[in-house]
């Protein structure tokens, strides 16, 4: 489903580089979740990004669903990939009301714009319809984080790329937004690519994990692997020590 | 199962437009109550505006009416702002001239308002050169004084009250623009930005239907504050004679008018110049609370 070559993105200010992501391959079957872990700083979040297309400074090539994609996208290799970003708190307009946050990308892909598709997508993520008419500032972060889950999956991708999704938001709520994205895996068949920190986050809801450092993965780790607490790399076994103490 | 997606539909109509002016007005107005020098200044902004309107009601002689016989006379029950060197009545030219005053704001806001805006969100939306660009031609036209500017165009155009509308809205867009450009730069980089660039919004959509609603609340507050010193510009340039023209009753120009007999007779001058201290102070309090209620981050400890 997706498909990454030798993939390498680096920043450029005057004179000095500084090279996030350094040459990473790697690929993901439909209907598979692949976590990348790493520390901070570590290029996770920029390789996500470039996936989405969000960076223009990459070399090397992607596919999605066995078409390649470029730097600059359309419409129709926008709709393979949508993105659920960490902060739910400014990944909504603040002067958008929810109904309208998820028109907005129905009406930008110059679909009709359907209001039965809007609240069917509200009741998909387990809202209530009079959402539609509140604010981003009314709704508590694990409702805002549904809601741009709501809006990441209403133009219907089947990739979803997933930027620390639970990260901001308090432990029980956490689970249940987590939850709610295996629902739609499951439903939908879609296949994820979720950056995490969080290695029990990464654990429940992964396949399998690359482990990043410097930008280059350093491990790769099957779910067996989480389970049974075994890495092969040094590095990855530091990692995970850490976190589970 | 057909009811229930008939009330999830009818839930989903969003509150019409009234409805929602009224809802915002009404959450103003409570915050408003909290802040009584703010409140003071809407009112005496308020009554500006009414005077404006029922100005032939209210005014108890005609503005330009001449009674030389009863000139230069002091303020009594009669005359309440006394009378000129012309015996006109100070007090109904004052009424009239609010007229004057208020049609300044309103065409100097209205022009300034829209083009500061775009040209700050787009210099701060698309960067680079357009940002280059725009900011130089931002800096020069701040480096021009709109008093010269407008003297120029006097001289050019004729001296009239158009004449320094537009003088004063040439010069008074600059720090609108750079203020919505710095609002921009910071939208710009929000993740809902970026949400929207991957759900495929063009461009100009991004700027219309996503920066600038953030801007627009400081480019209002901006706004007011502003219409202080555009009064006071208006009223130097009437004083000038550069301004709206005899016998309008423009406030700067009476008070030049006056400055003659000021001495001897010092309501002529003292008048407007109470009537031009207390609009530009009432717009200056309502600048600071219209801040104050509709920016949370600098709310009064």
């Amino acid at each position: 489903m997706i498909r990454v070559e030798n993939l390498d993105v680096a920043f450029r200010h005057g004179q000095s580089s500084h090279h996030v992501v350094r040459e990473v391959s790697l690929s993901v079957a439909r209907g598979e979740t692949l976590g990348i872990v790493g520390e901070s700083g570590c290029g996770k979040s920029t390789l996500l990004r470039s996936l989405a297309g969000l960076e223009g400074g990459w070399t090397g090539r992607i596919w999605f669903d066995g078409r390649e994609v470029g730097k600059v996208r359309g419409r129709e290799e926008l709709k393979l990939a949508q993105m659920v970003f960490q902060d739910p708190y400014g990944s909504l307009h603040p002067r958008h009301r929810i109904g309208t946050a998820l028109a907005e990308p129905l009406r930008a892909m110059a679909y009709r714009d359907d209001r039965q598709r809007v609240l069917q997508a509200l009741r998909q993520v387990g809202l209530p319809a009079d959402f539609a008419n509140r604010f981003p500032h009314e709704l508590s972060g694990g409702q805002r984080q549904r809601v741009a889950i709501a809006r990441a999956l209403i133009l219907s991708p089947p990739i979803l790329l997933l930027d620390e999704p639970t990260s901001a938001l308090d432990v029980s709520i956490q689970a249940e937004v987590l939850n709610l994205l295996a629902d739609q895996r499951e439903e939908r068949n879609l296949t994820f690519v979720l950056v995490s920190h969080d290695l029990a986050v990464v654990a429940h809801m992964c396949d399998r994990v690359l482990v990043m450092k410097d930008g280059a993965f350093v491990d790769e780790l099957t779910k067996d692997d989480l389970h049974r607490g075994v890495a092969h790399d040094g590095y990855a076994r530091e990692l995970f020590e850490a976190s589970f103490l | 199962m057909s009811d229930a997606i008939r009330t999830d539909s009818e839930m989903l109509q969003s509150p019409g437009l009234t409805e929602r002016m009224l809802s915002a007005l009404r959450r103003a107005a409570g915050k408003l109550a909290e802040e009584p020098l703010g409140l003071a200044g809407f009112a005496i902004i308020v009554l500006l505006l009414l005077v404006a309107a029922f100005a032939p009601l209210i005014a108890p002689y005609d503005p330009t009416a001449q009674a030389l016989s009863n000139a230069l006379q002091p303020p009594s029950f009669t005359h309440l702002a006394g009378t000129d060197e012309f015996g006109r009545d100070i007090f109904s030219r004052l009424l009239y001239g609010s007229r004057i005053t208020i049609q300044t704001i309103f065409f100097v806001s209205i022009i300034v308002g829209p083009i500061g805006l775009v040209i700050g969100v787009v210099s701060g939306f698309f960067g680079g050169r357009t940002d280059a660009i725009l900011m130089r031609a931002t800096d020069i036209v701040l480096s021009f004084p709109s008093l010269i500017l407008a003297l120029a165009f006097a001289a050019a155009l004729g001296a009239s009250l158009s004449t320094a509308i537009i003088a004063i809205s040439l010069t008074a867009w600059p720090p609108i623009a750079r203020l919505a450009r710095a609002e921009a730069l910071v939208v710009r980089n929000a993740d809902y930005v970026a949400a929207a660039r991957l759900y495929g919004a063009s461009r100009l959509r991004i700027l219309f239907l996503y920066i600038a609603p953030m801007c627009v609340p400081s480019v209002i507050v901006r706004l007011t504050l502003n219409m202080a010193g555009i009064i006071l510009t208006a009223a130097s340039l009437g004083f000038l004679g550069l301004g709206a023209q005899p016998p309008a009753p423009e406030w700067g120009a009476m008070i030049s008018s006056g400055r003659k007999f000021m001495l001897d007779y010092w309501w002529v001058a003292v008048m407007p110049g109470i009537a031009i201290l207390l609009t530009s102070l009432a717009f200056n309090i309502v600048g600071d609370t219209l801040r104050d209620i509709m920016d949370p981050r600098h709310a009064r400890s």
